[in-house]
């Protein structure tokens, strides 16, 4: 009975929760009984908040009862650690933070506790969202639920993770060049990055600010969209969040694919490292949208090749900037005993700081010094709008572009960590949406060698509904569902 | 300073806009005493996750001080990053403005003469550190205040176009009273809202190249400026005459042993790794809101100077006085409009309302100065008339004929009076008989004392005709 609570989708939930045979503390009780179960081997969790699932399921059920409750009322979820959330230990997964309990809510986690979500923890990530494994955690690895051997993806594999063991309903994670959809993919669950500005920041702990998003992980494209349309519009404490009202991300998203026109980039299609398992079920997604009346059409993205080396300066560039702040000074670790403030500095960051927060640092610093600004960081930001020309000019063509997500399925925790490029080519097929801004979705598009493998939509800039209408009718004209792992 | 030297100074000025609230967070701008850490939020502290929003009163103030300042807004500005790690800085970088400033290319009158202005831009102020010790190096223990980290900033930076220790602080005196003109700043130095930074270097006269300069800082008044200039010009010349080197450098003012000494070589050059700001986007301002600034502006300190000078004949140390002040300006005009002389307006300004600050409106103004010089009331009681008017924010009218302070000037009634002084003060008279007719005055005093009411003019004729 209680794994069949944990594997329900929130749309189900609610539809329970509101004909009163179901409470939030109940459905809370599960998910607390299923990660004491599964948890120990998942490691999907940083830390836990009962104070916090105990005071909101209690309210939950009451305003449910009065028939007042908010969209997400009662329905668990994960939050990952770079998300604020007042008074719980907010780390970014680096020991540099151990301790931190901010002094505030961030707006996105702020507005689905309004809409009644009902917190359970903190889930595990990459130091500071970088990496594409969850094995740059400060604290463990992170495991797939699906292959306990093998890697959930990241930087967000804690909230993939949690949302495919059945954990958690929902998760909220962060994506900056495919943190989110990536381990999605690698989980076999629902995954979704907003356009930039579409949700705001303020409350996530930057990697680099102008790429990251905010976005959910859920196991249903009905569930991603409503939470995202929850999270979604105009927060006055971040300039760079946009006014446009949330709530059109739903729009016509119900509407099916008929008629649309779907772009299959050739440098995506044929990336090099693309496993054969991972490209027939892409071909398989293909015919089923065909099939469903959508028209498949080539287009290009020339400059992709680019797209990687641009990301990984215009990113560690940011982050040496955004990770200053982190000098012992006013919260987290700190060095009582240094000799003065440089030597402070020094060792509060060594300690602090994983190996490759430390490479992405010293990275991004010789790319802004002077003498190499022109050379490095003024070129990426010049590919950078290339990519996004690359972008429009397809867009021409079609109504959303179609590809796997990764180019391969979870690989054996490990076997990436000693080659930070090979690493870094998990995100060759998602960091574009980044770097122009897109919003992009991946969904579960069956498996190669019993792992799953994702299907990556994106879609114009503010074009969330049309991401979500290919997801949608995808989803429901393949009959995929995203599974509950039954982690062995 | 012989001649075949010759003196290049620049300006940088950091200037406070008048603002409710920091750069970039909701917090109030702290008062110069208020406790330590009480002005802060998780966005001027620097927590993880927090962002910056533009204060729109700061670029109010910026904008209305480059159009007064003559400079051109540049269609496109944004924010950039300064980066550099000390602990009074939360974030590990400065927002500020680096490649295109709120506004380019102005100039500022100083005395007849145009001292040119390269850029007015906005960024936000840094914290304070306490040290129990001396140095940071060295301190048993640093405490950090933060009341001021967010605080907004205007940077308005000068051509080197001054020559002298006197042309540098005539120019901050006219920025201080510009920027309180177009209401941009109360630009109080001594509260640290204008804080002035002089580059100054020194040339064989006619040589081409400029010389190595040197920054001033820790500048708190326009004396200490100048004698800061006077000192440091000394300070190069002795060194370069004697055959050594000026080091590029910044230098503090030592207000107690009045010389400058060096605080930070500039030899190894810090690269702050500038950057566009990604969490503001670039400000494209609004050209009709420009305009409209434009159009609001006051009538700026220079131009109203010669023309209080010129309509009004007035002295121009009398001109430049009122005009450097908004408010004493506004009070004089206002006051002649009224019907006031205008000699006699600017004397009672300088006089006696400048001095309290105790201001009064234009029309009680007027009507003071008319009830004095029809010889009504004394000019002893007209600065008390002028006190409780602006107290009361009744008329000097009323006030007089309340208080019956209305002048004496009736023989009749004044005789009682005198007759008394003369009676109580024997010796005086009998000096007074006997030649010495100076003693005179301090009867005519001790009939202002009795009677403050009583006409001068005509007590004093009365109090000759019965010593005579």
């Amino acid at each position: 009975m209680t794994d069949d609570l944990t594997s329900l989708t929130m749309n189900e939930a609610t539809r329970l929760l509101r004909l009163g045979s179901l409470s939030s503390a109940d459905l809370v009780t599960a998910h607390v009984e299923r990660i004491e179960r599964l948890d120990p081997r998942v490691k999907a969790y940083l830390r836990f908040t009962p104070e916090l699932w105990e005071k909101q399921a209690e309210e939950a059920d009451r305003r449910i009862r009065q028939g007042d409750a908010g969209p997400m009322a009662g329905i668990p979820i994960a939050v990952k650690d770079v998300l604020c959330v007042r008074g719980v230990e907010t780390t970014a997964g680096s020991k540099i933070l151990r301790g931190f309990r901010p002094p505030y809510t961030g707006t996105a986690v702020g507005r689905l506790f309004d809409a009644g979500a009902v917190m359970l923890g903190v889930t595990n990530c990459d130091e500071f969202a970088m990496g594409s494994s969850t094995e740059n955690s400060g604290y463990f690895p992170t495991r797939n639920p699906w292959d306990l051997e093998r890697v959930p993806g990241g930087s967000s594999g804690g909230s993939a993770a949690a949302v495919a063991a059945g954990e958690a309903m929902i998760a909220l994670g962060t994506d900056t060049g495919g943190s989110i959809r990536q381990p999605a993919a690698l989980c076999g669950v629902v995954g979704m990055k907003p356009t930039y500005g579409r949700v705001s920041r303020y409350g996530l702990i930057a990697f680099a600010s102008s790429l990251d998003q905010i976005g959910p992980f859920a196991r249903s494209v009905d569930d991603a969209a409503l939470t995202l349309s929850l999270m979604a519009g105009y927060d006055p404490l971040d300039a760079t969040s946009s006014a446009r009202p949330g709530m059109e991300v739903l729009n016509n998203y119900a509407a099916g694919v008929k008629g649309m026109r779907l772009g299959v980039p050739r440098e995506y299609y044929d990336v090099k490292g693309i496993e054969p398992g991972v490209k027939a079920a892409i071909d398989a997604a293909l015919f089923i949208l065909q099939k469903a009346g959508a028209e498949i059409v080539d287009v290009s993205l020339p400059h992709t090749d680019y797209g990687l080396a641009a990301y990984y300066i215009i990113a560690p560039a940011e982050c040496s900037s955004n990770l200053a702040r982190f000098d012992g000074v006013r919260y987290g670790l700190s060095e009582v005993d240094a000799p003065n403030i440089t030597e402070q500095y020094m060792r509060v960051r060594r300690k602090g700081f994983g190996i490759e927060v430390r490479r992405r640092v010293m990275l991004g610093t010789y790319a802004l010094s002077s003498g190499y600004y022109d050379a490095y960081y003024l070129k990426a930001q010049k590919v950078r709008t290339l990519i996004k020309r690359d972008f429009d000019e397809a867009f021409q063509k079609c109504d959303a572009i179609v590809s796997a997500t990764s180019p391969t399925v979870a690989f054996p925790i490990g076997s990436k960590t000693q080659d930070p490029l090979s690493m870094y080519l998990c995100d060759v097929l998602t960091l574009g949406a980044n770097l122009a801004g897109l919003p992009g979705i991946s969904v579960p598009c069956g498996t190669a060698d019993a792992l799953p493998v994702g299907l990556q939509v994106v879609g114009p800039q503010w074009g969330e509904n049309v991401v979500l209408r290919v997801a949608r009718a995808y989803e429901e004209a393949s009959e995929i569902r995203a599974e509950v792992a039954d982690v062995a | 300073m012989p001649s075949d030297w010759e003196v290049v100074i620049g300006m940088e000025v950091h200037v406070q806009p008048r603002t409710r609230s920091k750069m970039f967070c909701g917090c109030s701008v702290a008062e110069v005493n208020d406790p330590p850490n009480t002005h802060v939020c998780e966005i001027c502290l620097g927590m993880p996750g927090v962002l910056p929003v533009i204060n729109r009163a700061a670029v109010e103030a910026c904008i209305k001080t480059a159009l007064a300042l003559n400079c051109e807004i540049p269609r496109h500005t944004k924010f950039d990053r300064k980066n550099y790690m000390y602990p009074d800085l939360p974030k590990g970088y400065q927002i500020s403005q680096y490649d295109l400033p709120m506004s380019v290319n102005g100039f500022l009158d100083v005395g007849g003469r145009q001292v040119r202005i390269r850029r007015v831009h906005l960024e936000e102020d840094t914290g304070k550190l306490i040290h129990a010790g001396d140095k940071l190096h060295k301190a048993w223990e640093s405490y950090v205040d933060l009341n001021r980290a967010g605080v907004p900033l205007m940077e308005i930076v000068s051509e080197p176009d001054l020559g002298s220790a006197d042309e540098a602080r005539d120019y901050a005196m006219e920025l201080r009273s510009l920027l309180r003109a177009v209401g941009a700043s109360e630009a109080d130095m001594e509260k640290g809202q204008l804080r002035a930074e002089p580059n100054i270097s020194i040339r064989r006269a006619g040589a081409e190249p400029l010389g190595v300069k040197t920054e001033l800082k820790n500048i708190n008044s326009f004396r200490a400026l100048h004698r800061a200039i006077i000192f440091e010009v000394d300070r190069q010349q002795k060194v370069l005459e004697s055959g050594g080197t000026v080091v590029q450098e910044t230098r503090g003012w030592s207000e107690a042993e009045e010389r400058t000494f060096s605080q930070r070589s500039k030899e190894f050059a810090e690269d702050y790794r500038y950057f566009p700001e990604p969490d503001l986007p670039p400000l494209e301002l609004d050209r009709a809101w420009i305009e409209e600034l434009r159009a609001g502006l006051p009538e700026l300190p220079a131009v109203r100077r010669s023309r209080l000078a010129t309509e009004h004949a007035l002295p121009a140390t009398d001109a430049a006085l009122i005009a450097g002040d908004r408010i004493l300006a506004d009070l004089f005009e206002e006051a002649t409009r009224a019907g006031a002389p205008a000699k006699q307006t600017a004397n009672w300004i300088i006089g006696e309302v400048a001095p309290t600050g105790k201001v009064p409106s234009g029309e009680n103004l007027a009507e003071l100065i008319k009830l004095v010089s029809d010889g009504s009331i004394t000019r002893d009681q007209g600065r008390e008339v002028l006190m409780e008017s602006v107290e009361t924010g009744r008329t000097p009218a009323e006030i007089v004929a309340e208080h019956g302070y209305a002048q004496v000037s009736d023989p009749s009634e004044l005789r009682v009076v005198v007759e008394a002084v003369i009676d109580a003060n024997p010796k005086a008279v009998d000096d007074y008989r006997r030649g010495k007719t100076q003693v005179a005055n301090a009867l005519l005093n001790e009939i202002r004392k009795r009677a403050p009411q009583a006409n001068p003019k005509v007590a004093r004729e009365l109090l000759l005709k019965l010593l005579a």
